[in-house]
């Protein structure tokens, strides 16, 4: 067991020392190759230059090479595979797409995918916008954020394990040891297997993410909102606005920006949103959503490449857009300077 | 003191925010406390009660015999047994007692219980009882059975946590989380570094395109690769005639899907360090490699931790990478991996399932809270990442 992790250890020594020892050697070799001595000025300039061409590749080649061959040859072959059968051997038109047009499941998982879309993103903006407000007010708003910020560093299977013991139901006469039904119950509420509640169980799954994603948005407004000016809102003050007109009228204008960057990266995450559907209800009570689905059909029956990659490329369409606008604004910042 | 400080300090309106913050706090804290006491308590008792009863003791309901007839004294006209219903048991007390099983609790400690028969029956808070009967008892009074509800202090245990260590291998998934998660925080380190300065201080065409690329396929879902690149690793374990599944593997998919999100937080750092230092070493004849190696990468270091702390978190909190690259035997199976497994073959266990979670979370959790200014800055500057 320990053996393990020594090898581990080894394994970081070893590539850090490769990694440094490609840069080292590859930068050297390229300065012998193109040697600049004293005295032919002509050549030696000649060498100069085509070094400053030949050094940045030099520099990002291994990430070069790992972003290709992780991501975006992938993407060229999802594409591909869409289009062929369940080995991905032969070619089958649009066969898959018209399989998930008609398929019960995964219309099933478009709507809770729109679903999810809908709730988290709102619900964590909303909240983390809120509670970013609120504790810039108090004294110990530090230890609050922190707290509420907690979650970000549990997994996400870890956080399901926590929220299902929340839910937990037991049956007959026994004692409720789930907090949500035991709170049910002391107000005359009848117990209930939440998880399996058609239709609202989403929502408890979805509770689950936005306990873990508040606290993110909440860092991000939070910064956003101590750079609004004291002037404006002292101005608003004078005027007589009260802290319901500041908060809507003054301070969500001038952090639209912001809102819109973590609006943005919450529904991408959830887009993505794979282990907590896995370990709740494995997409079982009518939970199932796109990424779920595609992992799906990765193994079910052997596995089916095509409708897998159909499912895979459903949810990079959706992110299209976010993309697009992602590089827009980075250009735009690049240009800027 | 600012004018819009003091708007928000007037009476009423400061005292409903510290009151709504708090009322928050304790919500987001909640659920993580349910699985840190429930992992400390005995088993027995998780299933009997909820885990907020575990700090007020809980009462169990205990059968006694009280004593035989020949035990029985002469005291002025009446015959009494008397004793301990609570034998060797130190530390504990009697909150009621009854004599039926329906009634455990019919009467308080302390009270005298008629029982019909000229027979009555006290049970005191410590656990000495007075049986009495206004006449000599009878061959069948004796043994007479009783219950009592005894308190029961707060018990806590590590015992769970010895459980999933050793029996249930989260142990070993532990020592394999780590054998994952150290290699794939590092490594991207020195590629993305490298890469970042190249795209912030070398000039060379169609630096704009790749970093283009570079921000667009930090939101590229992970589903989009997996099919490909499963298919790849398999071609690659037969050309080799290796398994498909290995540790450097999973290295190499973390470190990739890493890359675009390190290269873009490092290389947003790096342009922004001061171009006289740069062009100052450049002058003095130093080459790119020594200027990186030299200036850069220590000057860097906020950047380079901000970014560890995310890829660590990310990938030590990882489930799908893990399944589809890692597999799922018990060399392989990494903690959220257990986690997920013992969800389904220990759903009820949950002294198995807390202890578990808990371990599972502990490690980020510390990392957290012992570096949470870091991830702060990260997250400030790098806020187009979906997660």
């Amino acid at each position: 067991m320990l053996s393990q992790l020594v090898s581990a250890l080894g394994v970081v020594v070893v590539a850090v020392f490769a990694c440094a020892a490609y840069f080292y050697f590859s930068n050297k070799l390229l300065d012998m190759a193109l040697p600049v001595k004293d005295g032919d000025i002509r050549a030696a300039s000649q060498n100069l230059n085509r070094r400053s061409v030949i050094r940045p590749w030099l520099f990002l080649f291994p990430a070069l090479f790992l972003l290709v061959v992780y991501l975006v040859y992938p993407v060229v072959a999802t594409v591909i595979l869409s289009f062929y059968d369940r080995s991905g051997a032969e070619f089958v038109g649009f066969s898959n797409y018209q399989w998930a047009l008609g398929d019960r499941e995964f219309r099933q998982s478009i709507f809770n995918n729109i679903l999810w879309l809908a709730v988290v993103p709102a619900a964590c903006t909303f909240f983390g916008l809120v509670i970013a407000v609120m504790t810039d007010r108090i004294w110990w708003g530090n230890i609050a954020k922190s707290i509420v910020f907690m979650p970000m560093a549990i997994s996400f299977v870890g956080a399901s394990v926590i929220w299902k013991f929340i839910y937990e139901y037991r049956g007959g006469n026994a004692t409720q040891i789930g907090l949500l039904n035991a709170i049910v119950q002391l107000f005359g509420g009848t117990p209930q297997v939440w998880i399996s509640v058609p239709f609202w169980n989403s929502f408890f799954l979805m509770i689950i993410l936005i306990w873990i994603q508040t606290g993110f948005a909440m860092v991000i407004l939070s910064a956003a909102l101590r750079g609004i000016p004291e002037e404006t809102i002292e101005a608003a003050v004078i005027d007589g606005a009260n802290g319901w007109q500041i908060f809507w009228r003054i301070m969500v204008p001038q952090v639209w920006g912001t809102i819109a960057v973590v609006w943005t990266t919450i529904t991408i995450l959830v887009l993505k949103v794979f282990d907590i559907v896995l370990t709740m209800t494995n997409g079982q009570w009518d939970t199932m959503v796109l990424a779920n689905l595609m992992f799906n059909w990765m193994f079910r029956g052997g596995g089916d490449s095509g409708r897998s990659a159909v499912i895979a490329l459903i949810i990079m369409l959706a992110v299209t857009p976010i993309m697009v606008w992602n590089v827009r604004r980075a250009n735009r910042e690049l240009g800027g300077k | 003191m600012t004018l819009t400080r003091d708007f928000f300090k007037i009476g009423p309106a400061r005292l409903f925010v510290h009151a709504a913050v708090l009322l928050i706090v304790i919500i987001w804290l909640i659920p993580t406390l349910g699985i840190f006491v429930s992992a400390l308590r005995d088993k027995d008792q998780i299933v009997v009660s909820g885990w907020w009863t575990a700090f007020s003791g809980s009462s169990r309901t205990v059968a006694a015999r009280l004593g035989q007839v020949d035990q029985q004294k002469q005291d002025g006209p009446a015959y009494v047994i008397s004793g301990n219903v609570l034998d060797g048991q130190e530390g504990r007390s009697i909150n009621a007692f009854g004599t039926r099983v329906a009634q455990p609790s019919a009467y308080k400690a302390g009270e005298t219980a008629d029982l019909g028969d000229g027979l009555t029956l006290t049970v005191n808070e410590d656990g000495t009882y007075r049986y009495a009967k206004n006449a000599a008892f009878g061959p069948d009074d004796g043994g007479r059975r009783v219950y009592v509800s005894v308190a029961t202090p707060p018990e806590f245990t590590l015992q769970n946590y010895r459980t999933v260590l050793t029996g249930e291998g989260i142990g070993q998934s532990f020592i394999n989380s780590l054998t994952v998660t150290i290699p794939a925080t590092i490594i991207p380190i020195l590629i993305a570094a490298f890469a970042a300065y190249a795209l912030s201080w070398m000039e060379f065409p169609g630096r704009a395109l790749l970093i283009a690329l570079v921000v667009g396929l930090i939101v590229v879902p992970l589903q989009m690769s997996l099919i490909p690149l499963l298919r790849l690793y398999n071609q690659v374990g037969m050309l080799l005639d290796t398994p498909s599944k290995t540790y450097p593997g999973i290295w190499l998919a973390h470190t990739a899907f890493g890359m675009p999100l390190a290269i873009y937080l490092l290389r947003s750092y790096i342009a922004g360090l001061p171009k006289e230092i740069i062009e100052s070493a450049r002058v003095d004849g130093a080459s790119d490699f020594e200027i990186f190696t030299r200036i850069v990468l220590p000057l860097s270091f906020p950047a380079l931790a901000s970014f560890s702390i995310f890829q660590f978190l990310w990938v030590w909190n990882d489930l799908l990478v893990a399944m589809v690259f890692l597999g799922t035997d018990r060399d392989h199976l990494v903690l959220t991996g257990a986690l997920n497994a013992l969800l389904g073959s220990r759903g009820g266990n949950w002294e198995i399932l807390t202890a578990s979670a808990f371990i599972t979370i502990i490690v980020p959790l510390l990392v957290f809270f012992a570096l949470q200014r870091y991830l702060v800055r990260g997250l400030l500057s790098g806020s187009v990442k979906g997660g």
